[in-house]
Formats: C-alpha cells, sequence, structure tokens
C-alpha cells in the first residue's frame, strides 16, 4: 500500500480509536450521567459482545453450508463450556476442537459443504 | 483460568502489590488467549497487501483487531481511504461505551495515567475489568490492577501480530486459526451474562445484528447493541421496580 494513504488510514484509525478510549475517562468527572444513562453502561458489555459473536456464526445473506453447521455447532458447544468453566483456554480447546472433529467429519462423510 | 467468583481471603487493606498480583494472575491467561487473535490480524494484513513494516506498524498504534480485519479487507478491494476511516469510526465506537463504564472506577487515579491506560483499552480487557471490579473483593489499587493485567494482553497480542506478518504464510488455511477469534469474544460473552437483564441484552442484541447484518459501515453491530443495551435497561429497571427500588 502506498505510503500516504496507509498513514492517512492507519493514523486516522489510530486517533479515532484512542479518541473514544480515553473520551469518558478523561472527561467523565466533567459531565455527570444520569442515573439512567449510568444504569445502561451495566449492559454494554453483554450488548456488544453480542452483536459482535452472532453475525460470525449466523449469516442470513449467504447460502448456508456444511461448514456452517460446523462452525454453529462448535460454538454452540464452546459457549456451554465457557458459561460453566468461564474458562478461556477450555473453551479455546473444546471449540476448536469440535471444529476440527466436525470438519474432518463433514469432509470425510458428506459432499463437502 | 478462573474468572473467580470470590478473591482469596485478603483483607480490604490490601497493599499494591497484591493489584499487580491480581492483575496478572486475571491477564495473562487472555494474554494467551489472544495469541491466535492476534497473528490472524498479522497475516490479514500482509494478505490485504500491506508491506511488512505497514503491518508491524497497525497493530501498535491502533490496537483494535476487529477493525483492523475490516479495513484490510476493505483494503484489499481497494476502497477509499475515506470510507474506511468512517467504517472503522462505526467499529470502535463500542470504545466509548466502554470508556463511559469504566469511567466512575477511575476517579481516583490521576489524569495522564488515565490516558496512558486507555491506550491499552479492549473488549478483553474491559470485560475483565469490570468483571473484577464488580467482584466480592476488588483490588485495592485499580489503576496499578489495569496496568498489570491489560499490558501483557499488549505485549502478547502485538506480538502475536508480528508473528503472523513474519510467518503468516506457513500456516496452513486447514487448521482454521480463524475461527479462535470468535471464540474468544464467546467466552468473554458467557461470562458477562450474570442475570436475567443482561442475558435478555445479548439476545436482542445478538438478534437485531444478524438480523440487520446487511446493513453497511457495520451500522448492524452498532445499532444492535444499541438496542440490546436498551432491552437490558428496561427489563432491569423493571426488576428493581419489582423489589420496591427506585
Amino acid at each position: 500500500m502506498s505510503a500516504l494513504p496507509f498513514w492517512l488510514m492507519a493514523g486516522g484509525m489510530a486517533l479515532a480509536a484512542f479518541a473514544f478510549r480515553a473520551s469518558f475517562l478523561l472527561l467523565g468527572e466533567r459531565i455527570g450521567l444520569p442515573p439512567l444513562l449510568r444504569r445502561a453502561l451495566d449492559y454494554v458489555p453483554a450488548a456488544v459482545l453480542a452483536a459482535l459473536v452472532l453475525p460470525v456464526f449466523v449469516d442470513l445473506h449467504a447460502a448456508w453450508s456444511a461448514e456452517d453447521s460446523a462452525r454453529l455447532a462448535a460454538g454452540a458447544a464452546a459457549f456451554v463450556v465457557a458459561s460453566r468453566t468461564r474458562s478461556v483456554p477450555a473453551t479455546l480447546v473444546v471449540g476448536m476442537g469440535a471444529l476440527w472433529l466436525l470438519q474432518w467429519l463433514v469432509v470425510g462423510v458428506g459432499p463437502g459443504g | 483460568m478462573r474468572f473467580a467468583r470470590r478473591d482469596s481471603g485478603r483483607a480490604a487493606g490490601e497493599g499494591p502489590t497484591s493489584s499487580v498480583g491480581i492483575g496478572l494472575r486475571d491477564g495473562v491467561p487472555i494474554a494467551l488467549a489472544v495469541i491466535p487473535f492476534g497473528a490472524i490480524v498479522g497475516v490479514g494484513a500482509v494478505q490485504a497487501g500491506l508491506g511488512k513494516l505497514q503491518a508491524i506498524v497497525v497493530p501498535y498504534i491502533v490496537y483494535a483487531g476487529a477493525s483492523q480485519l475490516v479495513a484490510y479487507q476493505l483494503v484489499r478491494v481497494a476502497t477509499p481511504v475515506l470510507v474506511i476511516l468512517v467504517t472503522t469510526t462505526m467499529i470502535n465506537l463500542r470504545f466509548t461505551m466502554y470508556s463511559a463504564a469504566l469511567a466512575r472506577y477511575l476517579e481516583d487515579v490521576p489524569r495522564l495515567w488515565r490516558a496512558v491506560l486507555a491506550f491499552f483499552m479492549t473488549d478483553q480487557g474491559f470485560v475483565l475489568a469490570v468483571h473484577r471490579f464488580e467482584s466480592e473483593r476488588p483490588p485495592a489499587r485499580r489503576g496499578v490492577y489495569l496496568f498489570a493485567s491489560w499490558l501483557p494482553i499488549f505485549v502478547s497480542w502485538t506480538g502475536s501480530a508480528v508473528a503472523g506478518v513474519l510467518l503468516g504464510a506457513t500456516v496452513p488455511p486447514s487448521w482454521h486459526l480463524d475461527f479462535a477469534v470468535p471464540l474468544v469474544f464467546l467466552s468473554l460473552l458467557a461470562t458477562a451474562l450474570g442475570d436475567r437483564p443482561r442475558l435478555l441484552a445479548a439476545v436482542v442484541a445478538g438478534t437485531a445484528a444478524v438480523v440487520l447484518a446487511g446493513l453497511p459501515l457495520n451500522l448492524g453491530m452498532l445499532l444492535g447493541s444499541l438496542l440490546g443495551i436498551a432491552a437490558g435497561t428496561v427489563l432491569g429497571r423493571a426488576a428493581l421496580a419489582g423489589e420496591g427500588r427506585p
């Protein structure tokens, strides 16, 4: 990528990301949040993470393939493990393991997704 | 690693070293877990046509993997820089929400340190922090805790990105290492579902994001998040009202 567009892009992204991250940490004392908004903040992690993650597993705009089913099943298994164990490494092991197993079964058995 | 429901039995007047210890204990497992994520971002940059130096610089100065992956995809199809900036801005807007949610915990931290800490904020780091600060025995020194837990994640993730840039061509695609990225987010989601309103927030947000996925500029994710937050807030208020509290 040529130099000027690259630095405009990278620099712009860097500045915006930092500005957002620092925003309320630096300004928070001067901008008192109404109680309703304060309570709403409690739901930010659950909502944002779900909005980020679910579309990766469920894509309504593309044709569904066996590979997608494998990913969805592996993701569901990983989610159950995550809820029970609260352990990131365990979730990764189960999720990747389930995916590899299902991929192998799919490739071995089906017409190939 | 466990998102511990209970700390060890320390007295409330613990010193700063305990905050460091708790921070490291929380942060290092996450640091290890994000290695595939960093590596994928590194590989993605090179595949998009960035030079090695460019591919290495971006993770260090932007440090926002989700937006970087989208930016790289857009670079591949020769998208104008302005469009890339608008799109990634939408994706990274969620950091404002994290910032607002964390502000209340860091009022005792000097402003300069808050600015430095802000640079290392991530989805994982945010969820970790809120979980720990709301636990039964939060660390005494929150700023110290955040440095101890967030820095290892930064070092690990950016280091993995560099490794991805330098070694990426050698990893076989059949390994599906890209699947590790949603898995990390999935595990964080599971730990964030502490009560019914949060569960509702996640269900509404996730469903809306899936349905609205066709919208440009990642608006589906943003709108889904807002709807989910609204739903959780409403149910949360109803629950409190039911208990006779304002």
